[in-house]
């Protein structure tokens, strides 16, 4: 097979995946959220309110896309397409076996520390470009935010670099089985949880979801958004959810490899695993944005500085010192 | 096409300039009419620096309706069905000190009975009021779970107040001289058994448990949780001194340390024959003014549970004339509701409805204080004390 029929195949089944994942990370949200609420939730649209996702995708398709008469045009327009390139772009790290795997970059974890960056650009011309003082509020907001969390996240990942000796998101899988434990019980306790606030604050989810604060600032950076672009920042919302998660389970639970199962049929049951633990991640996630109110804007910026990132920089320490004692 | 963002150009600073100076550093947002969190139509024209706000000016009116106007061409039995629409959370609480004026003016002893089955049903608009309170306040801090299982809990209250009045948000119950003879009453054949619904005690006991349950669980879920606590502690303090001077009342008042609270100091109805307490809050932040309604619907709760067990016999309706006409004379009845005091002013010419009426509402009185606690905030709080206020606009413009 040449380069470019396999780059092909790849990219279409990327493309036909991320959104999927959203869909059903939608589904596990709107019926998550209303399991804690003692609410039904979806029921009549489809199987049982299942297709619901897609009906609300396929409305917000048919709508009228809005353009006010303020807004900075092809910025505006831009921006959505900054925010969804991001996210997409990481699954080309996600290895659902040593094999399934867009590519098996040796620096892969450094690139995706550098692709969750972009998503940075869109918001921030999303709240600029829309004319509306809640929408640069919420632009201006999310960007300090997704600064501020970036560098826990980049922090909390280096421990495992350290111990896998490895940046390649396969290899570092590889060095899990190899332990017999996932690093998060291989000393990458801590880590993993400052991974995961991170990646809640950088996905703007409760209890960090000020940037969009709808009881303050509507919608945040998306407030003027409409139609296609707007289904465009929701849906890259999951799909990010979905990277996200994917990445943690991959990085600190041992991505597709569960114990006890022949590793040479790892290449059927491990998008699987993999696709498990990630939702079992997103559940958690969601669990938490359906109790908690949201944080401060200082607040966050407090527990960022002060908080997360002394305590990354005690465990990637902590995590050298024992790496070259032992 | 690209734009230059020049902040005096905006489009929304045309509408905000009208009663504003624009100085060139601070942002003119303004807040409302339609917004998420303003619980109606309150417009907020706020100055801000950044996330700090420097100043705040209310504009109200909005909602006017212009009731005391209406009410001067209305009989006094026909004024209940608008005072039911001033703070529609609590419809019922708000005919109170309506009815108990037009009553001391004629000068009618009100059966006990009938007394009993008006503060029963006030605590029952206070508690509901209160859950209103408990899902939205944290619902505009971030929080959305906790409003589902307000309303859900807020809702064996209704069920109760219909099944009495017929109606769950304006129930237009209260007769001059005493109360109308409930909806869903039992078998008509004997008239004592007439004025509650059949299975009423009972239906009340489960529901206040279910009550007690519900203020547990809010304590637990709400005030246990370190979020909410970060963002109300401390936030939005209004001292003790300010809150007098103000006029400012109900739990807020009593959020800032004030005992203050009609239901003991005033005899609108028999408070005095039950055992209650009135919660007192230190600080007067948002945490206190939440803990405080919280607090006050467990004894609200506990009020009705006595109520129900030594609730008297006898009439609902005191004898009235056929034709109302209220003696010349004028008279000012308050009444503490679930968002504060509440009195109206009724000058009476001696003909069927009154000649002048004047409302006094708490929202009106409790929204003065926002230019003075938002002075210096951060815009997170802003919401945050407006939700900790709990004002209804409908009671704020009348």
């Amino acid at each position: 097979m040449s380069f470019s029929t396999e780059l092909l195949i790849k990219v279409l089944v990327v493309l036909a995946t991320a959104p999927v994942m959203a869909l059903g990370l939608t589904l596990l949200e709107v019926k998550g959220s209303a399991w804690m609420q003692r609410r039904p939730g979806p029921l009549h649209v489809g199987l049982r309110g299942f297709i619901f996702p897609l009906a609300t995708a396929a409305k917000y398709l048919q709508k009228e896309t809005i353009i006010p008469n303020d807004v900075d045009e092809p910025v505006f327009k831009w921006a959505p397409a900054w925010v969804i390139a991001a996210v997409v772009g990481l699954f080309t790290i996600i290895p659902l076996s040593p094999t399934l795997i867009v590519r098996d970059l040796e620096l892969g974890v450094f690139f995706l520390l550098a692709i969750s960056s972009i998503s940075t650009i869109g918001v921030l011309t999303a709240g600029w470009s829309s004319a509306n003082k809640f929408s640069l509020m919420g632009g201006l907001r999310a960007a300090g935010q997704l600064i501020a969390y970036e560098l826990p996240l980049i922090l909390s990942v280096v421990g495992v670099v350290i111990q896998a000796e490895t940046m390649s998101t396969v290899g570092i899988v590889e060095k899990q089985i190899e332990f017999g434990f996932p690093f998060v019980i291989a000393g990458q306790g801590i880590a993993f949880i400052i991974f995961m606030i991170a990646a809640t604050a950088e996905m703007m989810r409760t209890p960090f979801d000020m940037p969009i604060g709808e009881s303050e600032l509507t919608m945040g950076f998306f407030t003027e958004y409409s139609g296609i672009r707007f289904l465009i920042f929701y849906i890259s919302e999951y799909i990010n959810l979905f990277v996200m998660c994917a990445i943690a389970s991959t990085l600190f639970l041992g991505g597709y490899h569960v114990p006890l199962l022949p590793t040479e049929w790892v290449n059927f049951y491990g998008p699987l695993v993999l696709i498990g633990k990630t939702f079992l991640l997103a559940f958690i996630l969601i669990a938490i944005r359906w109790s908690f109110p949201r944080f401060r804007e200082d607040q966050l910026q407090t527990l960022a500085w002060k908080v997360l990132i002394p305590l990354s920089l005690l465990n990637i320490m902590a995590t050298a010192i024992m790496k070259v004692v032992f | 096409m690209a734009q230059t963002m020049d902040p005096n150009n905006m489009p929304i600073l045309s509408e905000a300039s009208v009663s504003v100076e624009i100085e060139t550093e601070d942002m003119t947002l303004n807040i409302g009419p339609q917004h998420p969190s303003t619980h109606g139509v309150l417009r907020l024209v706020a100055k801000i620096n950044g996330e700090k706000i420097s100043s705040v000016e209310p504009v109200l009116g909005y909602m006017h309706r212009g009731y005391e106007k209406l009410a001067e061409v209305r009989t006094y039995p026909q004024v209940t069905t608008l005072v039911n629409r001033i703070d529609w959370v609590s419809g019922f609480a708000n005919e109170i000190p309506f009815i108990a004026g037009a009553e001391k003016l004629m000068e009618i002893e009100v059966p006990e009975r009938a007394q009993y089955i008006r503060l029963i049903l006030t605590e029952m608009a206070r508690i509901s009021s209160h859950f209103v309170f408990n899902g939205a306040f944290p619902l505009e801090i971030g929080a959305l779970t906790p409003i589902f299982l307000a309303m859900e809990d807020r809702e064996r209250v209704l069920d109760l107040l219909e099944s009495v009045t017929g109606g769950r948000f304006h129930p237009n119950f209260n007769r001059i001289g005493g109360v109308k003879p409930a909806a869903g009453a039992g078998p008509t054949t004997k008239k004592d058994i007439q004025d509650l619904p059949a299975g009423f005690y009972h239906d009340t006991k489960v529901a206040m448990q279910k009550v007690l349950e519900a203020v547990d669980r809010f304590e637990d879920l709400i005030g246990g949780n370190e979020v909410f606590q970060i963002r109300t502690k401390n936030v939005g303090v209004l001292p003790k001194e300010v809150a007098e001077e103000y006029g400012v009342s109900g739990p807020i008042l009593r959020a800032s340390g004030v005992e203050f609270d009609l239901r003991k100091q005033s005899n609108y109805l028999p408070y005095d024959k039950f055992d209650f307490e009135i919660p007192i809050g230190e600080n007067g932040d948002c945490f206190d003014r939440w803990s405080v309604r919280t607090s006050e619907m467990r004894e609200s709760a506990k009020i009705i549970l006595q109520a129900i067990e030594d609730m008297p016999s006898g009439p609902i309706q005191a004898k009235v004339p056929k034709v109302i006409k209220v003696p010349k004379g004028q008279t000012y009845v308050r009444a503490e509701n679930p968002k504060g005091e509440m009195g109206y002013y009724i000058i009476s010419e001696g003909g069927l409805g009154p000649y002048r009426l004047k409302i006094r509402t708490a929202s009106f009185s409790n929204i003065s204080i926002l230019p003075i606690m938002l002075e210096g905030a951060l815009l997170p709080d802003l919401i945050a004390i407006m939700g900790s206020l709990d004002f209804v606009l409908g009671d704020v413009d009348r």
